[in-house]
C-alpha cells in the first residue's frame, strides 16, 4: 500500500534463476577490473611469475616517504565526502521535503535543477566554477574543504533520485498531516515521522555522495586541489604498480566506509524482533 | 459523562462538556475555484453530524479547513465560541481519521496510538496504559506490537481511530474512513464508530459520499452541493421531506416524473399530490417520488413489469408506462410481479419535492 515500508512483495518479480544469472553477470563485470588490478600488482617483473613483494614493501615502509601524500589526500577526500554528505542532508533533504509537502508546484523546477549537473561535463563545470572559486578563495581561503561546494552540486542528480524514489513510495503528505493533527510541530514531524520513513532514501543519497566524492578527479585536478584521485595519478607516474595497490586499498576503504554508514543508518533491530512475537487472530 | 477507561485518568478532560463548532460564511478558493462558497454549519455539543455529498462537492475541504490543514479565504470558524483561524493544526486539539491509511509505518500500532500522547509530553507509563486502553476500545487490545503492514485495512482504520481519540480531542473528524474497506467491514466499523462516539460524547464530523452510511449513523446529515450546504436535518427529515430534488435524488432513490404544479398541488398522470414546499409557483415541473410512494392497485395507471428483484427485506420492481417512462416501486416481498405482466399503479399521496422545468433545462441533470 502507501506505506512502502514492507520488504519485497513485487508482483512480477523475475524467477530465481533469472535473478542469479543477472546478479552473476553484473558481479562479473565488476570483478574483472578488480581481479586484473590485483593480478597486475602481483607481477614479478618482465620475466613472468608472481609475488607479493610490492605489497610487502609498501606496508613495511609504513606509508611514509613517497606515499605520504596519498594518505594526506585520502584524508582530504574523506573530509570532502563528509562535507558533501552534510550539504545533502542539510540542504537537499529539507528542500525536497519542503517542496514535496508545501510547494508541490515547484517540484518540476527542483527536479530540473537537480538533474542538470549530470548533463554538464566536469570540464565545463570547472570553467564556470573557476571564477567562482576565485571569490570563494578570497572569502573562505583556499582550503581543500571548499571543494565540497562543487561536489555538492555534482552529486545532486544522484542524491536527488535516491531520495525522490523513497519520497514517492511514502504518503508523506498524509503522514505529515496526521502528525500535525496529533499535535506535532515541524521539528517533531521531521525527526519522528519523516526521517525514519525516508531513512533508506537518505542513506542511499549519502552513499552515492560518498562514492562520487571518493572517485572524483577532474574538478579537483583542474582547480589545483589535492584529493585521493589526483594524488594517485601523481604516484602512478612514478610507480604504476604501487599506484594500483593504493587504488585497491582506496576501493576497500570506500567499501568499508559505506558498510559503516549502512550500519549506522540501519533501523533498530528491536522492531524487527518484536514484530514476530505477538500472534493474535487476524 | 459515563465512566470510561479513557477519561478516568484525566479529570479535567472528562469534566469537559461537549464542544460546539460553528462555520460562518466560510469561503475556500483554490486558484480561483471555490471549493467552499459561503459554508455555514453548526455542530452542537456531542453531536454526530455527517457531511454528505457527491465527489468534489467540498466535503473534505470543509473538514480540512476545520482541522487547520487548509486556510480559509473568508468567513470564520469558531470552536466553543473562540475563533480558531490563527491557530495552527497542532494546537487545535482535533482527532482526525483520514481516508487513506495514515498509520506511521515505522511504528507499531501501540506506538502509533502513543504518538499524540508523546507530543503532549505524557510520561511513558501512563502513555502506554492509555494507548492500551484506547486500542482496547476499538477491539485491538492484542495488536499493540503489530505494524501497519501486518494489519488489515479495517484494523488499520481502527488503530487510526484509537490514535485520534487517545488524546481526548475536542472534535473528532472522519474523512471517508470506511471508503477503502469492503462492505461487511464497512458496516461493522461504521456502527462501532457510532457506539464509541456515543460513549465518549465527542462532537463528530463525519464525511461520506455514501448516503446509507450517513443516514445510518448521524444525528444530523448535512447534504453538500458545489461548496454549499443544500439541506441539514435528521436522517428522517432528509428522507421524508427533501428540500430539493437534488436531495431527494441523492438521499434515497427517487423517480423523476414530469408534471405540473397548480394551486399548491403537483399533478402527475392525473393524480394530485401534496407538495413538501407549498409555496412552489405554478408551472411545469419535474416531480421526485420515492419508490415506496407508488403502489400496485386494482385500477389506475397501467404499466408493464420490466423486472423485479429481491433485496432481502423488500422487493424492487421496475415498470414501464404506456408513454415509455420507467418507474421503480418498492414493496413487500410477498408480491411477486412477473416480467411482462400488466399492472396498475397508484400514488400513496406522500408529499413530493419538485423542480421547475425551466431550471432543469438550464442546468441539465445527469441521468
Ligand atoms: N489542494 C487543492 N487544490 C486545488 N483544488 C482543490 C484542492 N483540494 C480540493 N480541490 C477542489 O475543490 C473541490 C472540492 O474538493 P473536495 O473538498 O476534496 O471534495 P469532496 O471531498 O467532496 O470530494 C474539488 O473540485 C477539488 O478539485
Ligand atoms: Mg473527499
Amino acid at each position: 500500500m502507501s506505506g512502502g515500508f514492507t520488504a519485497g512483495g513485487v508482483a512480477h518479480a523475475p524467477s530465481r534463476t533469472v535473478r542469479t544469472v543477472i546478479l552473476g553477470l553484473v558481479g562479473l563485470i565488476f570483478a574483472v577490473p578488480i581481479v586484473a588490478m590485483i593480478e597486475f600488482t602481483l607481477r614479478a617483473g618482465l620475466v613472468g611469475g608472481y609475488n607479493v613483494d610490492r605489497w610487502v614493501a609498501l606496508f613495511q615502509s609504513g606509508f611514509t616517504g613517497v606515499y605520504r601524500p596519498v594518505l594526506v589526500a585520502l584524508g582530504n577526500s574523506v573530509a570532502l565526502a563528509i562535507g558533501t554528505v552534510v550539504i545533502v542532508l542539510l540542504l537537499l533533504v529539507p528542500t525536497m521535503l519542503l517542496v514535496h509537502i508545501r510547494f508541490p508546484r515547484l517540484r518540476r523546477g527542483l527536479e530540473f535543477i537537480c538533474i542538470l549537473p549530470i548533463t554538464i561535463p566536469a570540464i565545463v563545470l570547472v570553467v564556470g566554477l573557476a571564477p567562482v572559486y576565485a571569490i570563494v578563495a578570497r572569502l573562505l581561503g583556499s582550503g581543500v574543504w571548499t571543494l565540497a561546494f562543487a561536489y555538492g552540486i555534482t552529486v545532486l542528480p544522484f542524491a536527488y533520485r535516491a531520495i525522490q524514489s523513497n519520497l514517492d513510495g511514502v504518503d508523506v503528505k498524509t503522514l505529515t498531516e496526521a502528525a500535525r493533527t496529533l499535535g506535532a510541530g515541524w521539528g517533531s514531524i521531521l525527526v519522528r515521522v519523516l526521517v525514519p520513513n525516508l531513512r533508506r532514501g537518505i542513506l542511499a543519497g549519502a552513499f552515492i555522495a560518498v562514492a562520487v566524492v571518493l572517485g572524483e578527479f577532474t574538478i579537483a585536478s583542474l582547480l589545483n586541489r589535492v584529493n585521493l584521485q589526483t594524488a594517485l595519478v601523481v604516484v602512478s607516474k612514478v610507480d604504476p604498480y604501487t599506484a594500483v595497490i593504493l587504488s585497491l586499498l582506496a576501493l576497500a576503504f570506500a567499501f568499508l566506509l559505506l558498510l559503516v554508514i549502512g550500519r549506522l543508518g540501519a533501523p533498530r533491530t528491536r522492531t524487527s524482533r518484536r514484530r514476530t512475537t505477538v500472534k493474535g487472530p487476524a | 459523562m459515563t465512566a470510561l477507561p479513557l477519561n478516568n485518568p484525566q479529570p479535567t478532560a472528562s469534566a469537559r462538556p461537549g464542544t460546539v463548532v460553528e462555520f460562518t460564511g466560510v469561503v475556500k478558493e483554490f486558484s480561483g475555484m471555490r471549493a467552499l462558497d459561503g459554508f455555514n454549519l453548526t455542530l452542537h455539543a456531542g453531536e454526530f453530524v455527517a457531511l454528505l455529498g457527491p465527489s468534489g462537492s467540498g466535503k473534505t475541504t470543509a473538514l480540512r479547513v476545520l482541522a487547520g490543514l487548509e486556510s480559509t479565504t473568508a468567513g470564520s470558524i469558531t470552536i466553543d465560541g473562540v475563533d480558531v483561524s490563527t491557530l495552527s493544526t497542532s494546537k487545535r486539539d482535533m482527532g482526525m481519521v483520514f481516508q487513506s491509511y495514515s498509520l506511521f509505518p515505522h511504528l507499531s500500532a501501540g506506538e502509533n496510538v502513543e504518538f499524540g500522547l508523546r507530543m503532549r509530553k505524557i510520561k511513558p507509563a501512563e502513555r502506554r496504559r492509555r494507548a492500551a486502553a484506547s486500542l482496547a476500545m476499538v477491539g485491538l487490545d492484542d495488536h499493540f506490537d503489530r505494524f501497519a503492514h501486518q494489519l488489515s485495512g479495517g484494523q488499520q482504520q481502527r488503530v487510526a481511530l484509537a490514535r485520534a481519540l487517545v488524546t481526548e480531542p475536542r472534535v473528532l473528524l472522519l474523512d471517508e474512513p470506511l471508503s477503502a474497506l469492503d462492505a461487511k467491514v464497512r458496516v461493522q466499523l461504521r456502527d462501532e464508530i457510532r457506539r464509541i462516539q456515543t460513549e465518549l460524547g465527542i462532537t463528530t464530523l463525519f464525511v461520506t459520499h455514501d448516503q446509507d452510511e450517513a443516514l445510518a449513523v448521524a444525528d444530523r446529515v448535512a447534504v453538500m452541493r458545489a461548496g454549499n450546504i443544500e439541506q441539514v436535518g435528521t436522517p428522517e427529515e432528509l428522507y421524508s421531506r427533501p428540500a430539493t430534488p437534488f436531495i431527494a435524488d441523492f438521499v434515497g432513490l427517487s423517480n423523476r416524473i414530469d408534471g405540473v404544479v397548480r394551486s399548491a398541488r403537483a399533478e402527475v398522470y392525473g393524480t394530485k399530490l401534496p407538495l413538501i414546499d407549498p409555496a412552489t409557483p405554478d408551472g411545469a415541473v419535474r416531480v421526485s417520488i420515492r419508490p415506496e410512494d407508488i403502489e400496485f392497485a386494482l385500477e389506475g395507471l397501467a404499466a408493464t413489469v420490466v423486472a423485479s428483484s429481491f433485496l432481502g427485506s423488500l422487493r424492487r420492481t421496475t415498470v414501464r408506462l404506456v408513454d415509455g417512462t420507467i418507474l421503480f416501486l418498492q414493496h413487500g416481498v410477498r408480491v411477486r410481479p412477473a416480467a411482462g405482466e400488466t399492472v396498475f399503479l397508484k400514488f400513496t399521496g406522500a408529499p413530493v419535492s419538485t423542480e421547475q422545468l425551466a431550471a432543469v433545462s438550464a442546468a441539465p441533470q445527469q441521468p
